[in-house]
C-alpha cells in the first residue's frame, strides 16, 4: 500500500480511519472554525434556521470570529454586520471574539490566527474565506467554505470533505535578495494556471522553503486558491514549533508525510535561478517577468492584506523607500494590529532612530488602518479603493475586474519589493535595479 | 431537485469570479430580510465587464436595471465558474435572480459546494462546451435524470456529466436534509 501525503494524514486522523485516498468522500472533525464581518452574520442566520434560536456553539472554545474586512467605514449595513458579531459572541459567551473599536482588534483573520495562536500543526481548521488556506504555512489542513458549510460546523463540529489529491512543488537553491515569497507562488500560479490546483492539496517542500521565516510560507499557502487549491501545505518544522509556543499552551501534532506518498503532480524549482514575477490584468495566472513589463506606468502602488501586508512584507518594502520618495499614489495598510504597532516602533536593521512608519510617512505613502482595506474593493468609502481606470500594482493577491473596486481598474500583482521599487519610479520597476 | 429544468440561457466565458457574481461592495445586505434580500438579484452578475456579459453579442445585463429578478433563469459558462472568494452570496445571489441552474465546463471547488450544500442552483457539468454553441436567449431544456440539455434554436442534445454523490445532497434540498436523512443530525 503505498503511503499518504501530510494531506491525507491530516484528514485520516481527523475522520477516525488509519488512511484515506484522493477522491474519498469523508466526515472530519474541526478543530478550528473561523468567520469574520461579512460572512458571520449569514453563517449565524443559518445556524439558527436549522439548530434553533437557542441552539448551542458546539465548542464555544473552537469558534474564533475576527472582523476585519468592512471595518473604516461608514457604511451602515457593514456596521450592521459588526453589531451582529458582537451580538451573537455576548450571547454564546464567546472567548475568541475580537472586537471593532477595542485593543482586541486585530485585523486581518489569516494573519491574526498565527499571532494569536490558532494555526497549529495537524491541526483541521475551516474558515468562511477563500484564504483561509494561508493557515496550511503551519503543518496543518485549513480551507474556506461558505456560510453553509459553516454553520453546519457550528452545530455539529463535523464537515464532509472530499479528500484532495496532492501536488507537490519543491523549491531548491538559496533564495536572492531581490527575491520573495510572492514570486514563488506567483510562478506556480502562471505554470499550472488558474484552475491547475482545482480541487488539490499544493504541498510546498524542499529547503528553499524551509529556509523562508513563517510570514514568508504564508504568503505561498496563501495564494494556493488562486490556482483553485483546496489547501495549502508546508510540513511543520522548528521554526514552526516554536512560533506557535511563543503563542499557546494548546496541544497539537506534528504530522509529516510518508516517504513513498504519491502525488498527482511534482514540480522542482531552483530558486537561485527565479526573476521577480507580476501577474498582469486580470488574472492571477497572467504571469510574466517584471523586466517584460518594466516601464508600464503606473497610478498607484498598495502594499496590503493577507498575503502582502505582514511586518516582513513592510520591512522589505521599507528597505526600498528608505530616504526616497513616491512618485505615485502609495498606499499602505498593516494587515494587523500587532504589524501596525511594530511599524510604529520598530526600525530597519542598522538604522535606529526612525521607525518604519516614519520610513512611510517620509517617502509620501499613505497610511491606513490594519483591516482588509481596499484588497476587495470593499464599501465605496474604503481606503485605497479604486473608482476609475487606475493602473495599480499591489502585493495583494487578486486582480480579477472589479476586484479592487472599479471593473475599469487594472492590477498587477507583486512582491513588496517590486511594488516598492516601482512606487519610487512610477513604473513597473525591477527591484534589482534599486536593491544595493 | 426538479426532474426537469427549463429556461433562457444567460451565456458567459472562462474562469467567472465570485467578485464579478456579486462585486464585494454588495455584500453587505442582509440575507433573509425579504427588502434588502431581492438587492443580490438587482446586483447578482453586475461585475461582468459590460463586452462579456451575455456572449456571443456581450452588452446584456443579467439582471435589467431597476429590476430585481432576471429572465435569464440557466447560466452558461466555460471553465473555472466561481472562482475565488467563498462568498456563499454567489450562488445565492444567482438563486434569487431566479437562475435555477448553471452549466459549465468546469467549477471552481468553494463555489461548486457552497451551490450544493446550499441548495442554491444546480451545478452541471457539460461534456462539450457549450459556450461555444448555446447563445445569450436560447430556450434550454435539462433532463435532469436523462442528463441531457436540449438547446431548442438548434434542436440538439448535449451531454451533462452525471451529478455522482452530490446528487444525494441535492435530492434532499441542502446539506442539513441530507445530514438528517442520513442520520447524521437530529431531526428539529
Amino acid at each position: 500500500m503505498p503511503g499518504q501525503t501530510l494531506t491525507e494524514k491530516i484528514l485520516a486522523a481527523h475522520a477516525g480511519r488509519e488512511r484515506v485516498a484522493p477522491g474519498d468522500n469523508i466526515w472530519v472533525d474541526v478543530d478550528t472554525l473561523m468567520t469574520h464581518d461579512v460572512c458571520g452574520p449569514p453563517t449565524f442566520g443559518i445556524f439558527e434556521r436549522e439548530f434553533g434560536a437557542d441552539a448551542k456553539v458546539w465548542d464555544p472554545d473552537r469558534l474564533v470570529i475576527m472582523p476585519d474586512h468592512y471595518i473604516y467605514t461608514e457604511d451602515p449595513h457593514a456596521l450592521r454586520n459588526i453589531e451582529i458579531l458582537r451580538a451573537f459572541a455576548a450571547k454564546h459567551n464567546l472567548e475568541h471574539y475580537y472586537d471593532v473599536g477595542t485593543s482586541r482588534y486585530k485585523g486581518v483573520c489569516h494573519v491574526a490566527l498565527a499571532e494569536e495562536g490558532f494555526n497549529r500543526p495537524g491541526t483541521v481548521l475551516f474558515g468562511t474565506d477563500s484564504h483561509t488556506c494561508t493557515s496550511g504555512a503551519f503543518g496543518l489542513f485549513s480551507t474556506g467554505v461558505g456560510n453553509t458549510d459553516a454553520a453546519f460546523i457550528m452545530g455539529t463540529g463535523k464537515i464532509w470533505v472530499r479528500v484532495p489529491e496532492t501536488m507537490r512543488f519543491v523549491f531548491e537553491g538559496s533564495l536572492p535578495p531581490w527575491l520573495m515569497a510572492k514570486d514563488l507562488i506567483l510562478a506556480v500560479i502562471g505554470d499550472i494556471g488558474f484552475e491547475g490546483g482545482t480541487y488539490r492539496a499544493l504541498e510546498f517542500d524542499g529547503q528553499a522553503v524551509f529556509d523562508l521565516s513563517m510570514e514568508e510560507r504564508m504568503t505561498l499557502t496563501n495564494m494556493a486558491i488562486e490556482a483553485g487549491g483546496k489547501n495549502g501545505i508546508i510540513a511543520a518544522d522548528a521554526k514552526t514549533e516554536a512560533f506557535v509556543r511563543a503563542r499557546t499552551d494548546r496541544p497539537y501534532t506534528m504530522v509529516r508525510g510518508d516517504a513513498d506518498a504519491s502525488f498527482v503532480y511534482e514540480k522542482v524549482y531552483d530558486v537561485s535561478k527565479m526573476e521577480p514575477v507580476v501577474a498582469k490584468p486580470h488574472r492571477p495566472d497572467n504571469k510574466a517577468k517584471v523586466t517584460e513589463v518594466a516601464g508600464t506606468k503606473l497610478d498607484r502602488a498598495y502594499i496590503g492584506s493577507c498575503t502582502g501586508g505582514k511586518f516582513e512584507d513592510f520591512l522589505a518594502a521599507a528597505q526600498v523607500l528608505n530616504g526616497g520618495e513616491v512618485r505615485v499614489d502609495t498606499f499602505v495598510v498593516p494587515a494587523s494590529t500587532e504589524v501596525s504597532k511594530r511599524l510604529r516602533e520598530e526600525s530597519l536593521p542598522g538604522q535606529p532612530g526612525k521607525t518604519l512608519w516614519q520610513v512611510f510617512l517620509d517617502a509620501g505613502c499613505k497610511m491606513g488602518h490594519a483591516s482588509c482595506g481596499a484588497c476587495l474593493g470593499g464599501p465605496i468609502d474604503t481606503f485605497g479603493r479604486t473608482h476609475g481606470t487606475e493602473v495599480v500594482i499591489s502585493t495583494t493577491n487578486r486582480n480579477f475586474p472589479g476586484r479592487m473596486g472599479s471593473k475599469e481598474a487594472a492590477v498587477y500583482l507583486a512582491s513588496p519589493l517590486t511594488v516598492a521599487a516601482s512606487a519610487l519610479s512610477g513604473v513597473i520597476t525591477d527591484p534589482r535595479e534599486v536593491l544595493v | 431537485m426538479k426532474d426537469r429544468i427549463t429556461g433562457r440561457a444567460y451565456v458567459l466565458g472562462d474562469s467567472i469570479d465570485t467578485d464579478q457574481i456579486i462585486p464585494a461592495a454588495h455584500l453587505v445586505y442582509s440575507m433573509t430580510e425579504p427588502e434588502e434580500r431581492r438587492m443580490y438579484g438587482r446586483y447578482a452578475l453586475c461585475g461582468v465587464p459590460d463586452a462579456q456579459a451575455g456572449l456571443p453579442d456581450g452588452g446584456v445585463p443579467f439582471t435589467a436595471p431597476d429590476a430585481f429578478e432576471s429572465e435569464f433563469t440557466i447560466v452558461v459558462a466555460g471553465s473555472n465558474f466561481g472562482c475565488g472568494s467563498s462568498r456563499e452570496h454567489a450562488p445565492f445571489a444567482l438563486q434569487v435572480a431566479g437562475a435555477e441552474a448553471v452549466i459549465a465546463s468546469s467549477y471552481a471547488r468553494i463555489f461548486y459546494r457552497n451551490a450544493v450544500d446550499g441548495g442554491f442552483v444546480v451545478p452541471f457539468e457539460s461534456v462539450e462546451r457549450l459556450v461555444d454553441v448555446v447563445q445569450t436567449g436560447d430556450l434550454l431544456d435539462i433532463d435532469v435524470r436523462a442528463g441531457t440539455v436540449t438547446v431548442e434554436r438548434l434542436g440538439e442534445t448535449f451531454l451533462l456529466r452525471p451529478l455522482g454523490e452530490v446528487a444525494a445532497i441535492l435530492e434532499a434540498g441542502n446539506v442539513f436534509e441530507y445530514a438528517r436523512q442520513t442520520g447524521m443530525i437530529k431531526r428539529a
